[in-house]
């Protein structure tokens, strides 16, 4: 659907050393990334910074050949990037669906029209069974694993061009991670959703993922096929800690 | 019997004006975490506008309008120019630039209108309906019940059923996850106030006539009732600010006719010190999250 193109990307908190220096990556179109690397890598400023939450001191974000880098992070949305923050980033007021509905009403740069957007929120409810179940529930009764899920569910609703997500798997238990980690590769293959996954979970990622992406205070060190990656010893021991 | 149904007739109807005005006060509170204190003094400019259009054309109803219109249009003003200028990251400056705003505004209206009271006529009569020799509720008593329960009804369908009122609500709750979800927060915010001030300027309208008449503090006491109303209910939650708004208008309404009016202050001032002893959020707080 998209690629996702970062050129020289320097991104840094108050005066201090930028977290990110210069940093090269390009996510292919229809591809699955998983981004690894330590607590401190950059990996959560990556993301942010590609959503413009947190603003670039240098370099430039392209999808699919447009330049991003002066765009609000909610014209990011709407040019079709998403982003599956870190900690279950459901607004608990909301009820499961308004939750979804919220997530549907951006599609693609148009705001998505009623039916179309009641047929979205419908798929989801078919794809996240739990979710169906607790639709009129308010988001803070629900338990970490179905949270994930809703948060989950409300990206891919809007149809992202490319999708970030944020350690999905923190804290959730190896049952849920999977159910979560194998959705998001089926619709990747079903859709060919673009994909950019940070995890510390470097075997879920990786089972999921065609490539990887080890980080490792703020530049690339590795950059190979998942299943190499996972089958490196010495990378894993030096960056990876397994 | 005659004396309690007519207070509480009367305290009913100026319920519904505090529970209007309280309800400006728990919009502004949702789009912007903060307490407007320039409340009154922004919900009088408009009442002002109203007086003179409705001078000018001789029709209430184009009084009314504008006074929603102006409302609407001085809410982005001070959002968009003024407070959006204000540090965020605490709350003290926002409060300190209301109160400045206050000040300017009141003084500007004294200025250009004069400091006196301007005697204000109600659109329908004042003299109460007797029901079997019982004085109940007057015309304009109905009239200003009938307004409120349509605006707040219209305001819950806003708020509940349409998708500007799905994004008001999460970008209140959650402004960084609804901005990562396509929303235009600071819009919202702006909106927000357009929607609380719009409303305030109209509780303040139906409360003039009412009173002594139309002076740059002619909303003042309704501001201070009301914002007990809002924190009894719970600042948060527009039901708690509907109900606490009636309580407080019957509650006044009743002290005032047995005891005497200079009471009914303190009569409301205990009621928000037991709640507030008693659920420390409000009566209608939102309750606790799962975090487990």
């Amino acid at each position: 659907m998209s690629t996702l193109t970062i050129e020289k990307l320097t991104v840094g908190y108050g005066d201090g050393a930028p977290v990110l220096d210069g940093l090269e990556l390009e996510v292919p179109d229809g591809a699955v990334v998983a981004l690894l690397g330590a607590n401190g890598a950059g990996k959560t400023t990556l993301l942010r910074s590609l959503m413009g939450l947190v603003p670039a001191r240098d370099g430039r974000v392209l999808l699919d050949g447009a330049d991003l880098t002066d765009l609000s992070t909610e014209d990011r949305v709407r040019r079709g990037l998403g982003l599956v923050p870190e900690g279950r980033s459901v607004v608990v007021e909301l009820t499961v669906a308004e939750n979804l509905r919220l997530g549907a009403l951006w599609k693609k740069g148009r705001k998505n029209k009623g039916p179309a957007r009641e047929a979205a929120v419908g798929q989801m409810y078919e794809l996240f069974e739990p979710l169906a179940r607790r639709r009129d529930a308010a988001g803070h009764t629900l338990s970490g694993g179905e949270r994930q899920m809703l948060a989950l569910a409300r990206a891919l609703v809007g149809e992202p061009d490319v999708l970030l997500l944020d350690e999905p798997s923190l804290g959730l238990a190896p049952l849920v991670v999977a159910q979560l980690l194998g959705v998001l590769r089926d619709q990747a293959a079903a859709t060919g959703l673009t994909v950019l996954l940070a995890e510390q979970n470097v075997t879920g990622a990786l089972s999921v993922a065609d490539r990887g992406v080890v980080l490792s205070l703020g530049e690339v060190v590795a950059d190979r096929p998942a299943a190499e990656l996972a089958a490196d010893p010495a990378l894993r021991h030096a960056y990876l800690g397994f | 019997m005659e004396r309690l149904v007519f207070l509480l007739s009367t305290g009913l109807a100026r319920g519904a004006v505090l529970a209007l005005f309280a309800l400006s006060l728990v919009i502004v509170y949702r789009a912007a975490r903060a307490v407007n204190f320039a409340q009154a003094a922004m919900a009088i400019v408009p009442v002002y506008v109203a007086f003179a259009v409705t001078a000018a054309s001789g029709s209430y109803w184009f009084g009314l309008a504008s006074a929603l219109v102006v409302g609407a249009l001085l809410g982005a003003v001070v959002e968009r120019w003024l407070l959006r200028l204000v540090p965020q990251d605490n709350p003290l400056p926002g409060i300190i630039v209301a109160i400045g705003l206050v000040m300017v505004l009141q003084a500007g209206l004294a200025i250009a209108f004069g400091p006196d009271h301007r005697p204000v006529h109600a659109p329908f009569s004042q003299r109460p309906f007797e029901i079997a020799g019982v004085g109940v509720l007057s015309p304009y008593d109905l009239f200003v019940l009938v307004v409120a329960a349509v605006v707040m009804g219209a305001l819950a369908i806003l708020f509940n059923r349409t998708t500007i009122g799905l994004q008001l609500r999460a970008a209140a709750f959650a402004p960084e996850t609804s901005r990562l979800l396509g929303v235009r927060v600071p819009r919202m915010v702006t909106l927000g106030w357009m929607l609380s001030i719009a409303t305030a300027a109209l509780a303040a309208l139906l409360l003039v006539p009412t009173g002594l008449g139309l002076d740059p503090h002619a909303a003042d006491v309704l501001f201070v009732n009301a914002f007990a109303a809002a924190v009894i209910g719970g600042l948060d939650s527009p039901v708690g600010a509907l109900v606490a708004g009636l309580v407080v208008g019957v509650l006044a309404s009743l002290v005032t006719g047995y005891a005497s009016a200079a009471t009914a202050p303190l009569a409301v001032l205990a009621l928000l010190t037991v709640v507030l002893l008693v659920r420390p959020h409000g009566l209608f707080a939102a309750r606790e999250a799962r975090t487990a």
